[in-house]
C-alpha cells in the first residue's frame, strides 16, 4: 500500500463534557503544543478558530501548551438540552464557572489565560478571585467597563439577519491596515454565530461584567497582568484599557499601533510581534 | 466631488449586488450641504441637493466635512476609519428609520467608504 504523507496543521480538537450547575455542557476544544498551559478566550459571538495563529505558531508551542475552547452556543460547542426554552444571556457567574470547570476537567496546572474583548474581561475577574491557580492573565482588547453605544436590539430580530448585521457592526472594529484576507476570515466567524448569542455575550461585557468597582484589588505580584489592546479599537478603546491598567497597580499595559479590535485573528503576524515578548518574560 | 462618488459607487459590481435589494432614499449631510441619494436595487440612480427640509428620505447620516474627509483618506485615522467608530466618537450623527439602514448595514459602510481614493 503506499504511503499517503498528510500535510495536517499542529492543531488537534476533541471534545469534553463538563457539567455547571447541573447542566452539562459538550465542548469543543482544539490544542497544541507542550509547557506551560495557555488557555486562550474568544471574544463575545465569536469562536476558538480566532486563536488558530497562535496554535499554529512552534516559536509559542515549543514552551505553551496552547488551548482554546468554544464556550457552550458558540462554534462547535453544543447549547445545553433545553436551550429552546429562553433567550440566551452570559452572566459572569456562569462564564466564570465555565472556565474554571473547563480548567478543573481539563487538568490543568497554573495556566495562563489569555482572553479577547469579552474574554479580556473575565480574565480580569479571575485574576483577583483565582490568584493562587492562574500563572498569570492576558487581556486582549480588555477593560475593566466599557460604555455601550448601539442598541442590541438590533443583534436579534427576524427583519435582520443575524450573521449579516453582526459581522457589519464588529467590521468597525478593525484597523483598516489589516490584510483583507484575515479581516474576512474574522468577519466569517461573525456570520456563524448562533441567533441572539453576540447579544447576549454582550449582556456580560456591557453591563454585568463590569468590574471597575474590583479592579484595584488584584494583587499582580500573586497573578501578573498585562494587557494588549489595538489603537483602532473604537469598542474597548486604548484610553479605556489605560484607565483599566491604571486602576490596577502593577499591571502592564500596551497599545499596538495599527491593529483593531481581534489582534490575534486580523493581523496575527503584527500581534505575535507584541505577545511574544510576555510570554518569554512569562516563562522566566 | 458628489458625481465622481457616484461614478465609483455605480461602477462597483460587487457593491450593487449587496444592495440589490435597497430601494430607498437617504439624506446624506455634509456640514451644511445635504444630499439625497436616491437608491434602485443598489445603485444610486439620483443625488440631489436637499432643500426642501421636510423631505429627507427613510434616514440621514451626517457629519461635518473635516470628518468625512478623513474618513476618505486612504487610510483613516482611529475613530474615523468606519461609520460605527464615527458613531461612537460622536462624529456623525445617524437618524430617522434605521431598519432598512441596518438591514444592509455592511452595503451603506461601503458605499459611504468608497469615496475613499484608494478603494478597490
Amino acid at each position: 500500500m503506499k504511503s499517503i504523507n498528510i500535510e495536517f496543521e499542529d492543531i488537534i480538537g476533541r471534545y469534553l463534557n463538563i457539567n455547571v450547575d447541573n447542566t452539562n455542557y459538550r465542548i469543543y476544544v482544539e490544542e497544541s503544543g507542550q509547557g506551560i498551559p495557555l488557555l486562550c478566550l474568544h471574544t463575545a459571538g465569536s469562536d476558538g478558530r480566532q486563536f488558530r495563529h497562535i496554535l499554529n505558531d512552534q516559536k509559542i508551542t515549543k514552551n505553551f501548551r496552547v488551548i482554546a475552547f468554544d464556550l457552550p452556543w458558540h462554534g462547535k460547542s453544543n447549547p445545553p438540552e433545553d436551550y429552546e426554552l429562553k433567550d440566551y444571556k452570559l452572566t459572569t457567574s456562569l462564564y466564570k464557572k465555565i472556565i474554571m470547570s473547563f480548567c478543573d476537567n481539563y487538568k490543568l496546572n497554573e495556566p495562563v489565560i489569555m482572553g479577547c474583548s469579552m474574554g479580556g474581561r473575565v480574565v480580569l475577574h479571575l485574576a483577583l478571585e483565582q490568584s493562587n491557580y492562574f500563572k498569570a492573565v492576558i487581556a486582549l482588547e480588555g477593560s475593566d467597563k466599557l460604555e455601550p453605544y448601539y442598541d442590541l436590539d438590533w443583534l436579534y430580530r427576524p427583519d435582520i439577519h443575524g450573521g449579516l448585521i453582526q459581522s457589519a457592526f464588529v467590521s468597525s472594529q478593525i484597523a483598516p491596515q489589516s490584510p483583507d484576507k484575515f479581516r474576512h476570515e474574522t468577519l466569517w466567524h461573525y456570520m456563524q454565530g448562533g441567533p441572539g448569542i453576540f447579544k447576549g455575550d454582550l449582556y456580560f461585557y456591557w453591563h454585568d461584567g463590569d468590574f471597575d468597582d474590583r479592579s484595584g484589588l488584584i494583587d499582580t505580584s500573586k497573578c501578573p497582568v498585562y494587557l494588549l489592546s489595538g489603537e483602532y479599537d473604537c469598542s474597548c478603546t486604548p484610553e479605556r484599557t489605560l484607565a483599566t491598567a491604571s486602576r490596577i497597580k502593577g499591571a502592564k499595559a500596551t497599545i499596538i499601533p495599527g491593529i483593531g479590535h481581534f489582534p490575534m485573528s486580523e493581523n496575527p503576524e503584527l500581534f505575535k510581534s507584541y505577545i511574544y515578548p510576555i510570554l518569554d518574560e512569562i516563562l522566566k | 466631488m458628489i458625481e465622481t462618488w457616484i461614478v465609483k459607487i455605480n461602477s462597483n459590481k460587487r457593491l450593487i449586488e449587496k444592495g440589490r435589494w435597497v430601494n430607498l432614499t437617504f439624506t446624506f449631510g455634509i456640514g451644511q450641504n445635504d444630499y439625497l441619494f436616491e437608491i434602485i436595487e443598489g445603485k444610486v440612480i439620483s443625488t440631489t441637493k436637499r432643500t426642501i427640509l421636510t423631505r429627507s428620505g427613510a434616514f440621514k447620516i451626517h457629519g461635518e466635512k473635516i470628518a468625512w474627509e478623513k474618513h476618505w483618506l486612504n487610510i483613516p485615522p482611529r475613530d474615523y476609519h468606519d461609520i460605527f467608530a464615527m458613531l461612537a466618537k460622536k462624529l456623525i450623527i445617524i437618524d430617522g428609520n434605521l431598519t432598512p439602514f441596518m438591514q444592509n448595514l455592511q452595503y451603506f459602510k461601503d458605499l459611504i467608504a468608497s469615496n475613499r481614493q484608494s478603494i478597490k
